[in-house]
């Protein structure tokens, strides 16, 4: 064989942008990533799970969960609607509804925050409304969960979107012509070919749940192992300067979200090849 | 002039897609380069264009050897398989870009004259500010051959030129190329599968299969 | 049946959640009359909130367009060991949560961490300033440019480079006259989000910003601010402008959409 030789690259730039590229990455994204890491290097197991089994900890972490689980499953189900809607229906005001969804999205989350409040305080539209009826959302795990929705639905529906584009028309017909009953007709034709897209809106609007901050604190009342959620511990940590404490809870969440997106990465493509396969 | 291209080897992970292939280009002449797809007869192209590197071999131009000269400093005309029309500029700008971008090159009124002259040439006068988008199939293929013509190539280099055009305009615009050519006055290499287009316009053809030239011949043995 | 129940479900959602929200600032912030409401935009430290947040925007824009368009062309470009891990690099900030990733920043760059206590000597302070609020800027709003250029860069191919180069172009000259062009309107969208994004980042620059009255006050953090110190009115006055920013991203993502690609081909 010969010697490999790399063979020069026939665009030009190649070295410029990779090196620009690299610089950027390390300084603005690898270096820091690392210096969590570095924390909780210095940090042993036993000091880790001190920081993390101490109840105020662990209440964070279930109010959190908790709250962006049932999130999700709010935007599972509008997410999917929405996202029906959008693409299957043509109506007046079509576009209006598709530009709004991405507005959380534009919307800064400490504006989003302080609006939710506006709205579910008490004297707010709404929270008036719900006071009334006996019922308060603000300053509970309920206003934690309305700012997780609002934070993460354009997740979810831009996700779903473009497999329902893609679904046939025709097949859904068929299933008419053959007689199957609406909600079979639904599970079979339309539920299950989602599945990988609907998988992964909700996963995406779970992880964005967790680490949701802004729009959180300001209708959440943040009290102590009621209402505080993971991020906003965090940070009260860190004012203490309390660093390996911070870290450690940080570092949680981060391998959290990340070994989240991970799986619904494999599962995705599992999903889809099995659809196949059945197909 | 005359143009060697001296056994050439080149693999893509770990297939070898020329075998050795050496070829030799008298002045003006125009040479067919006919094989199945596969044939490795594209890369050959892309090697001598400088879009590719050989892993061995050489190629010489006028005892020069340029097998590690860049693309840009070969001067050799490419006429693309997709045309690769800049789809942002007018035809005239498509034309004229070679002279522009060339270190110490032409003055814009001498730029424009010569953008004229091929517009002519192509007998598309009344199209200069049209883009590549409006244009038909053979109006792209002869404005991508202007281009190519525009910064006076020392060798004309096309890869399967009419193959994205209906059966008719193929067959009218070969003897135009060929005219272009011969106007020209520069050697040409053609990538085709096309038996009957290789005959209508080159002076030799060389069969490639599987990385290597198995012939070379005359369109009149061929016929 | 279904069609017209399911849209007014939708409807009815987004007016709940997404659009109320938006009218209650508005409502807000003018609920004690125009004049409140230009005395609390014109108030000193909001206005300075404003021109920090706008200086931060404007140096990491550049930087973020330049680190967009470089990555993207890398990765659509060329074959090389460590494309895909540049890849996933890029899209990891979209999974780190701000608080997370604006501790991060303090952890390596404060003066407790080790690229910040082995500047300190020369007197070189890079958290609770600007200088960290447009470090984790960059962060946050890193994978945005990239994101818009590379399905373009895909789409396009390289052939009309390759022709640019076959003519004698150089890098410069290809990048300037063909890729540029072709990969505008997606820049300017991706120029857009980031913008945007950089102006509104909340948890990661609240943790890096020291967040002195006045001086290291961005105007989300201006904004918590002045809620917490019970200026309602100030608060949502300032969130008027964050708000009017958002509704000029969308409407440009709308035209963009609508028109961009229809010139582009």
């Amino acid at each position: 064989m010969r010697a490999a030789r790399p063979a020069p690259h026939i665009l030009p730039g190649f070295s410029l942008s990779l090196g620009i590229s690299v610089l950027f990455l390390c300084l603005i994204v690898l270096l820091p990533i690392s210096g969590l890491l570095w924390q909780l290097g210095g940090l042993g197991w036993s000091d880790y799970l001190q920081v993390m089994g101490s109840e105020r900890v662990l209440t964070a972490l279930r109010v959190t969960v908790t709250a962006a689980a049932a999130a999700t499953l709010v935007n599972g189900v509008f997410g999917l609607i929405l996202a029906w809607v959008l693409s299957r229906y043509r109506f007046a005001g079509r576009g209006v509804l598709d530009a709004l969804v991405d507005l959380p999205f534009a919307l800064p989350t400490a504006v989003a925050g302080i609006a939710l409040v506006a709205l579910y305080d008490k004297s707010g539209w709404v929270g008036g409304l719900l006071d009334h009826l006996g019922l308060q959302v603000a300053y509970t795990w309920w206003g934690i969960v309305i700012a997780m929705i609002f934070t993460s639905i354009p997740f979810a529906v831009r996700a779903i979107q473009p497999a329902i584009e893609e679904l046939d028309a025709a097949e859904e017909a068929a299933a008419l012509t053959l007689g199957a009953s609406p909600s079979q007709r639904f599970r079979l034709v339309i539920l299950r070919p989602l599945l990988p897209s609907i998988l992964t809106g909700v996963g995406l609007s779970f992880v964005r749940s967790l680490g949701e901050f802004g729009a959180v604190i300001f209708i959440a009342g943040n009290l102590p192992y009621k209402t505080e959620i993971a991020s906003l511990l965090i940070l009260i940590r860190l004012d203490e300067f309390d660093y390996p404490a911070a870290a450690a809870i940080a570092g949680t969440l981060m391998a959290a979200s990340l070994l989240l997106l991970a799986a619904i990465n494999i599962a995705q493509t599992r999903l889809q090849a099995y659809l196949r396969t059945e197909a | 002039m005359t143009f060697e291209i001296r056994d050439i080897h080149k693999s893509f992970a770990g297939t070898e897609v020329l075998k050795g292939v050496s070829l030799s280009l008298e002045k003006g002449e125009f040479i067919a380069l006919l094989g199945p797809s596969g044939s490795g007869k594209t890369t050959l192209l892309n090697i001598v264009a400088g879009l590719a590197h050989a892993d061995s071999g050489s190629l010489v131009f006028d005892g020069e050897d340029i097998t590690r000269q860049p693309a840009g400093q070969r001067h050799f005309g490419m006429v693309f398989q997709s045309y690769a029309l800049f789809r942002h500029m007018t035809v005239a700008q498509n034309i004229g870009f070679g002279l522009k971008v060339m270190k110490g090159g032409p003055s814009r009124a001498e730029i424009d004259r010569r953008v004229a002259e091929l517009l002519e040439m192509i007998e598309l006068p009344g199209l200069a500010d049209r883009f590549p988008a409006q244009l038909s199939g053979g109006q792209r293929q002869r404005v991508a051959m202007a281009r190519a013509l525009a910064i006076r190539p020392r060798l004309l280099l096309m890869d399967e030129p009419f193959s994205a055009l209906d059966a008719q305009v193929r067959v009218s615009l070969r003897s135009e190329v060929r005219a272009l050519q011969r106007r020209a006055g520069v050697g040409a290499i053609m990538v085709t599968h096309d038996r009957a287009e290789a005959d209508a316009l080159a002076d030799r053809i060389a069969i490639m299969d599987q990385g290597r030239i198995v012939t070379i011949e005359t369109p009149e043995q061929v016929a | 049946m279904a069609r017209i129940l399911l849209i007014l479900l939708a409807t009815l959602f987004l007016a709940l959640m997404v659009v109320l929200p938006v009218v209650a600032i508005f409502h807000r912030a003018f609920a004690e009359g125009w004049g409140t409401y230009l005395a609390s935009i014109l108030d000193p430290e909001t206005l300075a909130a404003i021109r920090l947040t706008v200086i931060a925007a404007l140096i990491v824009l550049p930087l973020n367009i330049v680190f967009g368009v470089a990555s993207a062309w890398v990765i659509a470009r060329y074959r090389f060991p460590g494309r895909r891990a540049l890849l996933v690099l890029v899209e990891l900030p979209f999974a780190v949560s701000p608080i997370v990733a604006g501790l991060c920043f303090l952890l390596i760059y404060g003066a407790y961490g080790p690229v910040g206590a082995a500047l300190e000597p020369f007197g070189v302070q890079l958290m609770f300033n600007l200088t960290g609020i447009v470090l984790v800027s960059l962060f946050v709003t890193c994978p945005f440019v990239m994101r818009e250029i590379l399905p373009v860069l895909m789409v396009t191919g390289e052939d009309e480079e390759k022709a640019a180069l076959t003519l004698g172009a150089n890098g410069w000259q290809i990048f300037r006259h063909v890729v540029l062009p072709n990969i505008s309107w997606g820049l300017a969208y991706g120029t857009v989000l980031t913008m945007a994004r950089a102006m509104g980042e909340f948890g990661a620059v609240s943790v890096v910003s020291g967040a002195i009255r006045g001086q290291t006050m961005t105007l989300p953090l201006q904004i918590e601010l002045l809620y917490n110190d019970y200026n309602a009115t100030g608060a949502f006055a300032a969130a008027t402008v964050l708000t009017g920013l958002a509704l000029v991203t969308l409407a440009l993502r709308g035209l963009l959409e609508r028109f961009g690609p229809r010139r582009a081909h």
